[in-house]
């Protein structure tokens, strides 16, 4: 089982005939991905990597059937793009992949989601992956594979890293989603525990967050009130020093004390969450936790 | 991306928004003559992104010639907290009865701007918010309508501002939340907004921080921007190579992808006992030529005694990775510093391929790679 995604999830990829479209179409194609469509404004009719291209995600979700979007559309168009995925009918799950999003049209988006039933994955975020099913997005299949740990995390390479960790372990994933670093997200951390607790096959979970904001506090409330399957925590940042931007926009030290790593890894082990140390460390919480 | 308070005050007065006389002097000849120009008692400030410039001396209240000069002298060319001052703005000074604080920014949390009004202006905004967070009044806005009249006028009187002028204020916050959609603001703010005893409004200082991913459709506060760069050399680089760098006081350089991966490398080089040098994120789907800058970047560090690559590669790839630094090292007789690669995910293997291992030191893990970069930082220091 899994969350978000199954074998029935059908995919258009907007922007499909740029570089990065194109290429991680085809990355996901190899990994057995149901890719159905693609949609670029004026590129309708053309294929990419033996895709039909429509030039709307309505005439996709029409024509080929898909029912999930993953945008590859740069930044500046890309708050469109979502939009126009969240507005066309039979899409249920948007994935944006695209990275330095306008934060005033990602506000704009996110209240556009408050009155869909569609859940938006990112931006600014890797993707969705259920290993051996489907991959939506640019993490690397290889990593991965088929198990009962969901992961969900605010970076995609952390994400890749703690994966690789379990893997070697021969510890598999259920369901990995990447959430994203932008200030404004769609599915969020507590969005995806929701996910994995009312999953049957999710028999654990690992939250990896960072240094800024206060989601990673949220979520320790919500996992100590709400949650039966057990989750371990990973925490990055702990050296960062206040007042720097970390690259992230959510990944700032306030001097204060809130949205430190400390702030962070407290409220988690006060709510039961075993925080490891370095990403080996999450590995063995895991193990324990099974 | 912020820009300098004389360059707010400028947008915010394009705006309609009061502001008091004022001109910028970068000589103390020409802070004099602006002084004389303005009529005293004014303000001498200077421009540097610096919190609490007049507790640092950044500031003075000046009522002559003979002390607009001395002001002049003494900020002109000092170094406050870091950062050299070259440029200060001579302005009226403002006589007012009370300090508002109105502002506008983005709520993370709530996925929606939300503009500010509070009567405890005039002193650090983050301390009122933390200590007495009831004494700042806050109102959310639909990003999809924008800010209603009603919505500017409810916070205003809700925060308590005097009925006197509660509809000036409310005009006033109605423009800047117009200026902070209109110019993809992030942080934008008036601290203090002067009452003065006419019941004039006046803003006696102007924040504006502008979204630096919207800078391709705000060309005149992107160029704004360029005039505001500060920093040291090495910051100034990131920001021309177009790096999320932080310069830190180790000795480990540190290059990866994507900012909680890179910060988990800081992390580790901690835990193993080793004090990292910087971060520096290269982002996603990173080509030859930027991991050639990053480690450019990290040799122009002179503290840094080695350095590790960590690349988990999803939209990075590692042959393109692996390529960069050959390509960067192979322009060296003698490697400045030994350089320590992890390289996972992504065309992995291609990249592992491509190295030159004459060059550099390959780890098959993050963990011995980071302990390999801190023993080389070791010995290096022995």
């Amino acid at each position: 089982m899994s969350v978000l995604v199954d074998e029935d999830t059908r995919i258009v990829v907007q922007g499909i005939t740029g570089g990065e479209g194109k290429f991680h179409t085809e990355q996901m194609l190899e990994y057995g991905t149901n890719v159905v469509a693609g949609a670029v404004p004026g590129r309708g009719g053309q294929e990419v990597a033996g895709v039909p291209v429509f030039d709307t995600v309505q005439g996709a979700a029409r024509e080929a059937d898909a029912n999930a979007a993953v945008v590859f559309v740069p930044p500046a168009f890309a708050g469109d793009a979502c939009f126009e995925a969240l507005d066309a009918k039979g899409i249920d799950l948007v994935v944006a992949i695209t990275e330095g999003i306008p934060t005033q049209d990602m506000a704009r988006v996110y209240r556009k989601l408050q009155e869909t039933d569609t859940h938006l994955v990112g931006p600014n975020c890797p993707g969705v992956i259920t290993p051996g099913v489907a991959k939506l997005g640019i993490l690397p299949g290889n990593i991965f594979s088929e198990g009962n740990v969901g992961l969900v995390s605010r970076s995609g390479t952390l994400t890749y890293q703690v994966v690789d960790n379990l893997t070697n372990r021969g510890i598999g994933q259920s369901t990995a989603i990447g959430i994203g670093g932008d200030p404004i997200i769609g599915t969020d951390f507590i969005g995806a525990l929701e996910q994995f607790e009312a999953d049957p096959d999710t028999h654990a979970v690992v939250m990896c967050g960072e240094i800024g904001g206060e989601d990673e506090e949220e979520a320790a409330r919500y996992i100590g009130e709400h949650m039966d399957t057990p989750v371990a925590g990973f925490i990055a940042g702990r050296t960062a020093p206040p007042g720097k931007r970390m690259g992230h926009a959510g990944a700032i030290v306030s001097g204060s004390g809130t949205g430190t790593a400390q702030s962070k890894i407290t409220a988690l082990e006060d709510n039961g969450v075993p925080v490891g140390d370095t990403p080996e460390e999450v590995a063995d919480h895991v193990e324990d936790l099974l | 991306m912020r820009l300098h308070e004389y360059q707010a005050k400028q947008v915010f007065a394009d705006a309609g928004i009061p502001t008091p006389a004022s001109q910028l002097a970068e000589t103390v000849n020409e802070a004099v003559d602006a002084a004389e120009e303005i009529g005293y008692p004014v303000a001498i400030k200077a421009q540097v992104h610096v919190g609490g410039r007049g507790k640092a001396g950044g500031i003075k209240l000046v009522e002559s010639k003979e002390e607009a000069r001395e002001a002049a002298e003494d900020i002109i060319g000092m170094d406050l907290k870091g950062y050299h001052v070259s440029k200060v703005l001579v302005e009226e000074a403002v006589d007012f009865v009370n300090e508002l604080y109105v502002g506008v920014t983005m709520d993370r949390g709530e996925g929606r701007p939300v503009a500010m009004v509070s009567t405890k202006g005039g002193v650090n905004i983050e301390e009122v918010a933390e200590e007495d967070p009831d004494a700042i009044a806050r109102e959310h806005i639909d990003p999809a309508f924008g800010m209603h009249p009603f919505q500017a006028r409810k916070v205003v009187y809700e925060a308590g501002v005097d009925r006197e002028v509660a509809n000036d204020v409310a005009s006033v916050l109605t423009t800047l939340y117009q200026l902070w959609d209109d110019r993809d603001g992030a942080d934008t703010e008036i601290n203090p907004l002067m009452i003065t005893s006419d019941d004039e409004v006046i803003a006696a200082d102007a924040v504006m921080n502008v979204d630096g991913d919207a800078l391709f459709r705000q060309p005149e506060i992107a160029e704004m921007g360029e005039e505001a760069a500060e920093g040291d050399e090495l910051e100034q680089k990131a920001d021309e190579y177009g790096f999320d760098y932080v310069r830190l006081d180790g000795n480990v350089g540190i290059i990866g992808n994507g900012a909680g991966l890179v910060m988990t490398t800081l992390d580790l080089v901690d835990y193993y006992d080793g004090e990292p040098a910087n971060f520096l994120d290269v982002g996603g789907g990173a080509k030859a030529d930027r991991i050639a800058n990053a480690l450019d970047m990290v040799f122009s560090d002179e503290n840094v005694d080695s350095v590790v690559f960590n690349i988990f590669g999803g939209i990075t790839r590692g042959d393109e990775v692996a390529n960069g630094i050959n390509q960067a090292l192979e322009q060296f007789d003698e490697i400045p510093k030994p350089v320590t690669v992890r390289l996972a995910g992504t065309n992995a293997e291609e990249g592992m391929e491509i190295l030159n291992e004459d060059l550099v030191t390959v780890e098959h893990t993050l963990e011995d790679a980071v302990q390999r970069a801190v023993e080389y930082a070791k010995e290096v220091e022995a």
